[in-house]
């Protein structure tokens, strides 16, 4: 399988579905794991490093996944599909732009991937899109369990799993969710949330993971905690009090917009249709924050109903009106789809070639007006 | 000394107290929303505070989450005693025979070169997961099907103990004399 093959679409979890899929982007787990027997990976040769490679990438490939897997040779792999297999999380940028052979087992429908020599020997994943965060436990601890039949981990009573940094000792769990929290934003209290969330030793970083900038409203919520806290402990912690407590301040606030701050709120969507349905040259940060607004307005009027002239005219132009052919036309998963496909590394790989910033801008602009406009009766 | 967090392993027990609190008034100027908290631990005992980002800067607290955990081993180690029983001269000096790794690369590098080192050094590496980790210092969770007995058998009760200790706190007395007999059970 060729990453072009899954260049040109969304995958399974990002499409806007799930439950509260309007303020839960997507649910992720990964588990950081290594071999018994061997060195962490700072202290291995590239020969132990190709054997550990080795072995976990047969012991995975050949699991019943439930799906077809297939490997990507990361250290071989062109610049442009690792950043690729960044923009569409299926690897860390750690993995991506590490050292020494390293690979990647992927599901063919996204919702798994094995990094193989990332930090730990092995970090597992399962991804799914809205908040499905006890799906994605039950199935990776499945994985988990397959694994282990066929290899002994590092692992004390004491310490649990032994990983190469302490701060993922014992469970080695991470759990995470991708939130859209542009009303927090948009009302000044997204702050707030960036403290609260470090009080509960919860860590926010943005889109792509560590030291990122949080565009497009778009943040990564994840524990801290993996040691003294079982699995089942950290889940049902997020499902149970954090992302119930996240969503009511996130809807509470998209009703503050709309009963006492609805200019504002027409003045983002209206702003975020011209210049989306307009511009000739977009940077992808630019276009992750109007695109923002345009998900936020559809939101807002499929799950409260809300009605404003911007709101309206969103509709209109997502031929969301009376005809329920045209209601399809420009879903969510369609403004995901821009979210996605117009990332520089997915640009690129579906034009083809490498492009500069320039002709990145208005490749970008191109694919946004034409979508919006195909579904504006006034713009053809 | 202040550190951030100690609310969410609370939080785990109690999901009542596991709230986001969005608006709460600084305890100082008593005007602006406080957004900075913060818990004290000194001689074992806690006290919480919370204050606005102004009186935070006017009375010189230091705020510095997410410390990368290699910065955090150099204080740690910077404020314990020499151990010259456990390490010879300095702790820092102690190599582990298996991948020949020394606390200063773990300082350099912030991983550790193999699963040995965590008992190698465990007497420097303990403090730090402990604050790592909001003070837990023993793993509970899975244990994988190939461990022996008696390590399943080990966490099993670690697991019950703590779940029963949250079940006193809740005032779960029906759930509290289930897990005690489990407990007795496990431990015949």
């Amino acid at each position: 399988m060729k990453l072009t093959d899954i260049s040109n679409d969304i995958n399974e979890w990002f499409d806007g579905s799930g439950p509260l899929g309007d303020t839960i982007m997507s649910s992720r787990i990964r588990l950081a794991r290594n071999l018994a027997g061997y060195k962490f990976l700072s202290r291995c040769s590239t020969a132990e490093k190709t054997e550990i490679l080795n072995r976990l990438k047969d012991v995975i490939t050949s699991l019943d996944l439930g799906d077809k897997v297939f490997y990507v040779s990361v250290d071989e792999a062109p610049t442009l599909n690792k950043h690729f297999l960044v923009e569409r999380h299926l690897i860390s940028r750690h993995h991506a732009f590490g050292k020494g052979p390293r690979g990647a087992v992927i599901a063919e429908r996204e919702f798994f991937t094995a990094m193989i020599n990332e930090e730990d020997h092995l970090r597992i994943q399962v991804l799914k899109a809205g908040c499905q965060l006890s799906l994605c436990a039950e199935q990776i601890n499945r994985i988990d369990d397959m694994i282990e039949q066929k290899v002994e981990y590092a692992f004390s009573p004491r310490y649990g799993y032994l990983t190469a940094c302490p701060t993922n000792l014992g469970t080695g769990i991470r759990v995470s969710v991708m939130l859209h929290l542009p009303a927090l934003k948009m009302t000044g209290q997204i702050e707030k949330f960036f403290n609260a969330a470090k009080d509960m030793s919860l860590a926010v970083r943005g889109l792509f993971g560590e030291g990122t900038e949080a565009a497009s409203d778009l943040y990564q919520l994840s524990n801290q905690v993996t040691l003294g806290v079982s699995e089942s402990d950290v889940v049902s912690q997020f499902e149970n009090a954090i992302i119930p407590e996240i969503v009511e301040y996130e809807t509470a606030a998209r009703s503050q917009l709309l009963s006492n701050q609805s200019d504002i709120l027409d003045d983002k969507i209206s702003r975020a249709m011209a210049l989306l349905q307009n511009a000739h040259l977009i940077s992808s940060q630019e276009a992750l924050f109007l695109l923002s607004h345009l998900r936020l307005g559809i939101n807002m009027h499929r799950h409260m109903g809300a009605s404003t002239p911007a709101i309206d005219k969103l509709r209109t132009l997502c031929g969301e009106s009376d005809d329920a052919e045209k209601a399809s036309r420009l879903s969510i998963a369609k403004i995901n789809r821009l979210f996605m496909l117009t990332l520089p590394a997915h640009l690129q790989l579906n034009y083809g070639k490498s492009l500069d910033p320039t002709h990145r801008d208005a490749l970008r602009a191109q694919i946004i007006r034409s979508t919006l406009n195909q579904d504006d009766p006034q713009q053809g | 000394m202040y550190a951030r967090g100690g609310h969410f392993q609370r939080g785990v027990r109690r999901n009542k107290e596991t709230r986001i609190e969005f608006v709460m008034q600084c305890q100082i100027c008593r005007k602006n929303d406080a957004t900075i908290h913060l818990t004290e631990i000194a001689d074992g005992a806690r006290t919480e505070i919370h204050v606005c980002e102004h009186c935070a800067v006017e009375q010189d607290i230091a705020v510095k989450s997410h410390i990368p955990i290699n910065e955090l081993l150099s204080s740690l180690l910077a404020s314990q005693p020499t151990d010259d029983e456990l390490a010879g001269p300095s702790g820092a000096e102690l190599v582990c025979p298996n991948c020949g790794y020394t606390l200063a690369q773990f300082q350099k590098e912030g991983t550790l070169g193999c699963p040995g080192d965590y008992e190698v050094f465990e007497k420097m590496l303990g403090p730090l997961i402990e604050k790592a980790h909001d003070g837990n210092t023993t793993h509970r969770g899975k244990v994988p099907s190939s461990a022996p007995a008696d390590t399943k058998e080990q966490i099993e009760l670690l697991n019950l103990r703590q779940r029963l200790a949250v079940a006193v706190q809740n005032e779960d007395y029906e759930l509290a004399a289930k897990l005690r007999d489990q407990i007795n059970e496990t431990e015949k």
